[in-house]
C-alpha cells in the first residue's frame, strides 16, 4: 500500500455511484415508455391490424393523410375541445372560490379541507361508476335534489358531455382550491394593511394584490388540469363509453375504440401521435410554470 | 368609521365560513351517499324519494364476495338454523350462496400489484433522486424534464405498442405486466417528490459522515435515508395510490387473471345478480383505504399533487 491509496477513499468513486443510482431509472423508463413510441411510430407508416395474420403493408403518410381529412376525427377534438373548456373553467370558478371563502381563520380548516380535498384522491373510475348511480333519470339523488323530475343526464346527447365535465369539476376543483390555498397564504398581510389604510375598496385590493399574486399558481393548476381534461378516458369511457351516438366520444376514446375494439393499428398509432404532439407541446409549458414556480 | 368597516368585515367573515360549511356538505353528498348506498336493502337503494333513514345491513358485501342463484323454494327451518350468519343474510334475500366471487380475487391483484410497484418505483427513484441532488449530471435539467415528461404521456396512447409487445413476449394478463407499468408511472413521479425531499436534508451531515471514513453509499444508507423517512413514507402513499386508482392500463392490458379492481368493479353492473347495493359495497371497500391515506397525507398533498415543485 502506497501513501497515496490509503488515502483515496474507501469504497465506490462518486462517479460510480451517481451512475450507479441514475442509469437504471433512466433506462428503465426509455425502455417502457421511449421504446414503444418509436415501435408505434413505425406501425403508423403501416396498414396493418394485430389481429390479422396479414403482414404490415407499408403505405407511407397515407393513415395521416386519411386522419386528418376524416370528419370524424376533428368532430372528435372538438368535443374534446368543448369538454376541457367547460370543466376547466367550473374547476378554476369552483376551485378559487371556495379558495377565497376558505383563506381565513375558521374552526376546524384543516379537516373541512381534507374533506373537500378526498374526491381528487379517488379512482377515476370508480367515481365515474357512482356517479352514473348519483344521475340516475328516476332514483337518483341529483335529480331528486334539484327537483328534475326524471331528466335524463348519461343517455341523453344534449347533457351528456356536461354530466361528465361536472363530475369532473367535483373531483378536481379541489386541486384548483389547494394550489389556490398555496397561493393565498403566500401574499404578505402587510399588503392588505397598506391597501386598508389607503381605504382601497375590496374590488381594488383583489384585482391589485390578491389576483397577480396568485396568478402563477392559479396558472400552474390550469395549464395541469387542461392537459389531463384533453387526456380525460377513465370518467367518460365509464359513465358514457362514449355515447349516446358519438355526443361524448372525446379524442382519447375515439382512439381506444379504432386501437382495440375495431383493431385499426396502423390508423390508430397515427392518431396516438398526432395526440402525442398536442400533449407534448402543452406538457412543455406546464414544466415551464413548474420550474419557474420552483425557483420563487 | 373604522368601527363600522370591521363590524361590516366581521358580517362578511361570518357569512363565508357560513357559506364554506354549506359547500362542504353538499360536496360530501356524492361521498356520502355511494356510502350509504353500500349499507341498504336491495329495495331502499332504488326508491323515489330517495332512502335516508334505514335499519344499516351488511348483505351487500356479503353478495359481493360470494355468488348466487336464486332460490326456488324457502330454505328448511333446519337447514336456516344450522347456516352460518352471511348464509342466513343471503337467505333472507332469496337467494343461496354457490361459491366465492371473483371480486376477492380481483382486490387482491389491486393490492399486490399496488404495492410490488410502489416498492420498485420508490426504490429506483430514491436511488435517482439521490444521484440527481447530491452530484453534477451533465444536462440535469433536461434529464430531469425527460423523467417527468414520461408521466404526462396518455395511457391510451402508450398502450398500443405496448400490448403488442406484451402480447409478444407474454406479459399480457399478468402481474408483472401491469407492475411494469405502474412502476414506470410512479417511478418519474417518485424521483421527482424525492428530489424535493432529499435536497432539504442540508449537505453537511454527509460531508461530516465523509470525514469519519463513511463511504459514500454508506452515507447515502445510513444518514440521508433516515433523514428522509417522512418523504418517503408520503411518497409511498402517493405511489400507491396511483396505482391503486388506475384503470385504463388495467383495462387494456388485463382482462381476468391480473385483472385489478377498477375494471372489474364497473364490469358487474347489469350482470346477473348484481345490484347497486353490491356496486356501492364494493366502491365502499375500494375507496375506503384512499380516503384514509388521504387524512395521512394531508400536510403533503400540494406537494405530492406538483410533483415537489411547491412546497409551502
Amino acid at each position: 500500500m502506497t501513501a497515496t491509496a490509503a488515502t483515496v477513499r474507501r469504497g465506490l468513486s462518486d462517479l460510480a455511484i451517481r451512475n450507479m443510482f441514475v442509469i437504471p431509472t433512466i433506462v428503465f423508463l426509455i425502455l417502457i415508455n421511449i421504446f414503444p413510441l418509436f415501435y408505434s411510430l413505425i406501425l403508423s407508416f403501416a396498414d396493418y391490424s394485430a389481429v390479422s395474420a396479414k403482414p404490415p403493408d407499408w403505405i407511407g403518410i397515407q393513415n395521416y393523410r386519411e386522419l386528418l381529412r376524416d370528419p370524424h376525427v376533428w368532430e372528435s377534438l372538438y368535443i374534446t375541445l368543448k369538454y376541457v373548456i367547460i370543466s376547466v373553467s367550473g374547476q378554476l370558478v369552483v376551485g378559487f372560490g371556495v379558495a377565497l371563502l376558505l383563506n381565513r381563520s375558521i374552526p376546524g380548516k384543516g379537516t373541512i379541507t381534507t374533506l373537500l380535498l378526498l374526491p381528487m384522491m379517488m379512482s377515476m373510475a370508480i367515481v365515474g361508476l357512482f356517479w352514473k348511480l348519483l344521475y340516475s333519470p328516476s332514483w337518483g339523488i341529483i335529480n331528486y335534489l334539484l327537483g328534475l323530475q326524471n331528466f335524463v343526464w348519461i343517455s341523453n346527447a344534449d347533457v351528456a358531455l356536461l354530466a361528465i365535465a361536472i363530475t369532473d369539476i367535483w373531483m378536481w376543483s379541489p386541486f384548483v382550491m389547494l394550489l389556490s390555498l398555496a397561493g393565498l397564504s403566500a401574499i404578505p398581510k402587510h399588503l392588505y394593511e397598506a391597501a386598508a389604510i389607503d381605504r382601497a375598496s375590496r374590488w381594488f385590493t383583489f384585482r391589485r394584490i390578491t389576483l397577480p399574486l396568485v396568478t402563477p399558481l392559479l396558472l400552474i393548476a390550469v395549464i395541469f388540469r387542461t392537459m389531463e381534461a384533453f387526456k380525460t378516458f377513465d370518467l367518460a369511457f365509464i359513465m358514457t363509453g362514449g355515447g349516446p351516438g358519438t355526443a361524448t366520444e372525446l379524442i382519447a376514446i375515439k382512439l381506444y375504440n379504432m386501437a382495440f375494439p375495431q383493431w385499426q393499428t396502423g390508423k390508430s398509432c397515427a392518431l396516438a401521435y398526432i395526440l402525442l404532439i398536442m400533449i407534448i407541446g402543452i406538457s412543455n409549458i406546464y414544466i415551464k410554470y413548474l420550474n419557474k414556480a420552483k425557483e420563487r | 368609521m373604522a368601527a363600522v368597516e370591521s363590524t361590516r368585515s366581521r358580517f362578511f367573515n361570518k357569512v363565508a365560513i357560513l357559506i364554506v360549511l354549506i359547500l362542504t356538505v353538499i360536496y360530501l353528498i356524492p361521498l356520502y351517499w355511494i356510502g350509504s348506498t353500500a349499507f341498504k336493502p336491495r329495495a331502499a337503494a332504488t326508491t323515489v324519494p330517495p332512502t335516508v333513514f334505514y335499519k344499516p345491513e351488511v348483505t351487500p358485501f356479503v353478495k359481493l364476495f360470494t355468488k348466487r342463484v336464486q332460490l326456488r323454494k324457502a330454505v328448511s327451518e333446519d337447514k336456516y338454523e344450522q347456516a352460518k350468519w352471511y348464509e342466513k343474510l343471503v337467505y333472507d334475500a332469496g337467494e343461496r350462496i354457490i361459491t366465492r366471487s371473483p371480486f376477492l380475487n380481483r382486490f387482491w391483484n389491486s393490492i399486490i400489484i399496488a404495492c410490488v410497484s410502489t416498492f420498485l418505483a420508490l426504490t429506483l427513484g430514491t436511488f435517482t433522486a439521490y444521484g440527481f441532488s447530491r452530484f453534477k449530471v451533465k444536462g440535469e435539467n433536461d434529464w430531469l424534464f425527460f423523467i417527468l415528461s414520461t408521466r404526462m404521456l396518455p395511457p391510451v396512447v402508450v398502450a398500443i405498442p405496448i400490448f403488442l409487445m406484451f402480447r409478444r413476449i407474454g406479459l399480457v394478463d399478468t402481474h408483472l405486466g401491469l407492475i411494469l407499468l405502474y412502476t414506470a408511472l410512479n417511478l418519474s413521479f417518485c424521483v421527482w417528490l424525492m428530489k424535493g425531499f432529499i435536497d432539504e436534508i442540508p449537505i453537511e451531515y454527509e460531508e461530516a459522515a465523509l470525514v469519519d471514513g463513511y463511504t459514500r453509499f454508506e452515507a447515502f444508507w445510513k444518514i440521508v435515508l433516515p433523514q428522509s423517512a417522512t418523504g418517503i413514507a408520503a411518497t409511498a402513499v402517493f405511489s400507491f395510490i396511483t396505482a391503486w386508482n388506475e384503470y385504463a392500463f388495467a383495462l387494456m392490458m388485463t382482462n381476468r387473471k391480473a385483472q385489478t379492481a377498477p375494471p372489474f368493479i364497473p364490469s358487474q353492473l347489469g350482470s346477473g345478480m348484481i345490484d347497486w347495493t353490491t356496486i356501492a359495497a364494493g366502491t365502499f371497500i375500494f375507496l375506503f383505504p384512499v380516503a384514509i391515506f388521504t387524512f395521512l397525507l394531508r400536510k403533503h398533498l400540494l406537494r405530492g399533487v406538483t410533483f415537489g415543485a411547491i412546497r409551502k
